[in-house]
């Protein structure tokens, strides 16, 4: 069952002589429980596509089409909705709310859903053990370490049990414990059934997808399934 | 999401920067209350200048003569009163005043003003008796030395004795004490208007003046608003009593007026409100100006947030809410603040003038805060929650 079904996109910023053509063309098709790495030089436009995907950008052509719905025709209403339901994302700069407590920002997209005080608390404390942050959950942003951070990103990104996740190097400014702590939450998801797209530099973060994607130059070069490597 | 979720957002926005949303409030409070306090003592200022004049008597009207012309006579104040061509005067009172020193046992006191007068002088000058009593027409008649004494003048020559029934002199003449004015308000600022003594007409020209001219004539009107007629019928008559001087050909008296005294009082005084009501305008365009510019960077430092806030599913009107919640609840806060400060305020008395607090200018400074900070916390927060959630979140 296809969960992301991306015809033909394209996506140019600027106009004149300072155009850039971050995507040229791009399709792509994702099954529902796939975990797909996307590799890629910087510049090569893996980021554009990601935030396409997230539906915090817009394609300048092409159909971007998210479990079937065309994802152009929504109005924000109906946009925020499905960034509320069923995506999660994870960015390379955690972008926590500052001066917030990590249970108050795990718990922010379950507010936008109007879920009740109660119950919100409790699904935003039982998602913050799920990454092993249990105890942090009264810790503000900047009292935690990065990884710390980015694990909090990841619980915020799974309250609402989305059945997309994207994450955008999520492991791009963190040390090798904390990243396999991340991608050790990835491999539980993933096993879970979740849907998982991740962008990476680096090949043995890469090596832990089923399918592998490199961009060049806003354009799919290879596309492979491949052996996950286990951790 | 409901609205109080709403509300719990911004109260949690507005904690976490404390110091910038205290100092946002603080331009809010001292806009506030700088408007209220500044116009409250305009009126303050305003209220005793006509108390003042009230006190002199609104009701009275003084002819005077004018470079010892010596045309005011007993006679002529008596013509005055006359009920079919001056039907609206309530009573005349002839008065000669002059200065005089009254003693007692040894002590001395200058007296500024020792009016001879008739009864009716006591209510058309609005100087009621407290203690004892005011002499009568009969006293008059007799030319009775008797005197009615002012508060200070009591306090100089008694203090702590009563002073009805007691003899003083009189620049040489024996008169005796009847009764004790009220104490007055000092009516300006140059003289006590308790330093006074009042005694019959007759027996100050026959001890102190001599039968000379009058100096002027206290007339009272029926009521405050019968003033303009009893002056003109006042005038009518003293043009037919008075033939026009032949040297020159202008009158040998003048008719003061206490209404329009206050009338113009009044005026003097709303210029001054008005002017402190423009400083104060100022300082709460200068409060306007930094809320704005508070409620600018606030947002625009934001933008950033407000792009996360979108990527987790924020609509843009659960955006927009929170933001004008967050600035209508501090501008509020700090208006009420700034309420409180100016009716506290209000409690002291600042430079002479105690403030009275005119209620819509609470309702006008507190609606112009409310609304420079909606309106300059609503203009960024819309742009922002217009963004893509792209754009937002790489705003720097």
């Amino acid at each position: 069952m296809t969960v992301l079904d991306v015809r033909t996109v394209t996506k140019v910023y600027g106009q004149g002589a300072a155009t850039v053509h971050a995507l040229r063309g791009v399709s792509l098709s994702v099954a529902r429980g796939e975990y797909l790495a996307i590799m890629g030089s910087s510049g090569s436009g893996k980021s554009t596509l990601m935030n396409i995907l997230g539906c915090l950008d817009i394609p300048t052509a092409g159909q971007y089409l998210l479990d079937g719905v065309d994802v152009s025709r929504l109005n924000d209403r109906q946009l925020a909705l499905v960034r509320n339901r069923r995506i999660g994302f994870v960015f390379q700069s955690f972008n926590l709310i500052p001066r917030t407590s990590a249970v108050a920002n795990v718990e922010l997209p379950l507010a936008y859903a109007g879920i009740k005080a109660g119950e919100r608390r409790r699904r935003a404390r039982n998602a913050l053990d799920m990454v092993g942050l249990a105890k942090r959950g009264d810790h503000e942003p900047n009292q935690l370490s990065g990884g710390q951070q980015q694990r909090v990103a990841v619980a915020r990104a799974l309250v609402t049990e989305p059945a997309l996740v994207l994450a955008d190097e999520p492991t791009g400014n963190l040390d090798s414990r904390s990243t396999e702590d991340i991608l050790g939450i990835f491999d539980d998801l993933h096993a879970a059934g979740r849907t998982i797209l991740l962008i990476t530099h680096e090949e043995d973060v890469a090596a832990r997808a089923s399918r592998l994607i490199r961009l060049v130059d806003g354009q799919i070069v290879t596309d492979v399934r491949q052996q996950r490597v286990p951790a | 999401m409901s609205a109080f979720e709403v509300l719990r957002f911004a109260v949690r926005g507005i904690g976490a920067n404390k110091l910038r949303s205290s100092l946002t409030m603080l331009g809010i409070l001292i806009g506030v209350a700088a408007v209220i306090l500044l116009i409250a003592v305009g009126n303050g200022s305003a209220r005793q200048v006509a108390d003042r004049i009230e006190a002199l008597g609104t009701k009275t009207l003084t002819v005077q003569g004018v470079g010892g012309s010596g045309v005011l006579t007993p006679a002529l104040a008596e013509a005055l009163d006359d009920p079919v061509l001056a039907p609206d005067v309530a009573s005349v009172s002839p008065v000669t005043s002059t200065q005089a020193t009254l003693t007692y046992q040894g002590t001395d006191h200058s007296v500024q003003q020792l009016v001879g007068s008739s009864p009716s002088y006591f209510a058309a000058s609005n100087s009621p008796v407290g203690t004892g009593a005011a002499f009568t027409a009969d006293d008059v008649a007799q030319g009775r030395p008797v005197v009615v004494i002012g508060r200070t003048v009591a306090d100089e020559l008694f203090p702590g004795v009563e002073a009805v029934g007691k003899e003083v002199t009189v620049n040489g003449a024996l008169f005796t004490v009847i009764g004790v004015l009220d104490e007055k308000s000092s009516a300006s600022g140059f003289m006590d208007a308790n330093d006074v003594a009042i005694a019959p007409l007759t027996a100050v020209q026959q001890a102190l003046t001599g039968y000379g001219p009058l100096n002027s004539i206290v007339v009272e009107a029926r009521s405050p608003e019968k003033v303009t007629d009893a002056q003109s019928q006042v005038s009518l008559i003293l043009s037919q009593r008075i033939p026009a001087s032949t040297a020159s050909n202008s009158q040998p008296y003048r008719i003061q007026n206490a209404s329009q005294l206050l009338q113009t009082q009044t005026e003097t005084a709303d210029t001054f409100t008005t002017l402190l009501g423009a400083v104060a305008g100022i300082s709460l365009l200068v409060g306007g100006i930094g809320i704005t510019n508070i409620m600018l960077v606030t947002v625009t430092e934001r933008t950033r947030e407000i792009g996360i806030r979108k990527a987790l599913g924020a609509p843009r009107r659960v955006i927009l809410t929170q933001f004008l919640a967050e600035a209508t609840m501090l501008s509020l806060l700090g208006g009420g603040l700034g309420v409180a400060a100016a009716f506290i305020g209000s409690n002291f008395t600042i430079v002479g003038v105690r403030p009275v607090i005119v209620p819509s200018s609470i309702a006008l400074a507190l609606c112009v805060s409310v609304a420079i900070g909606l309106f300059f916390g609503s203009v960024p927060a819309h742009r922002a929650a217009g963004l893509r959630p792209i754009d937002a979140l790489r705003y720097e």
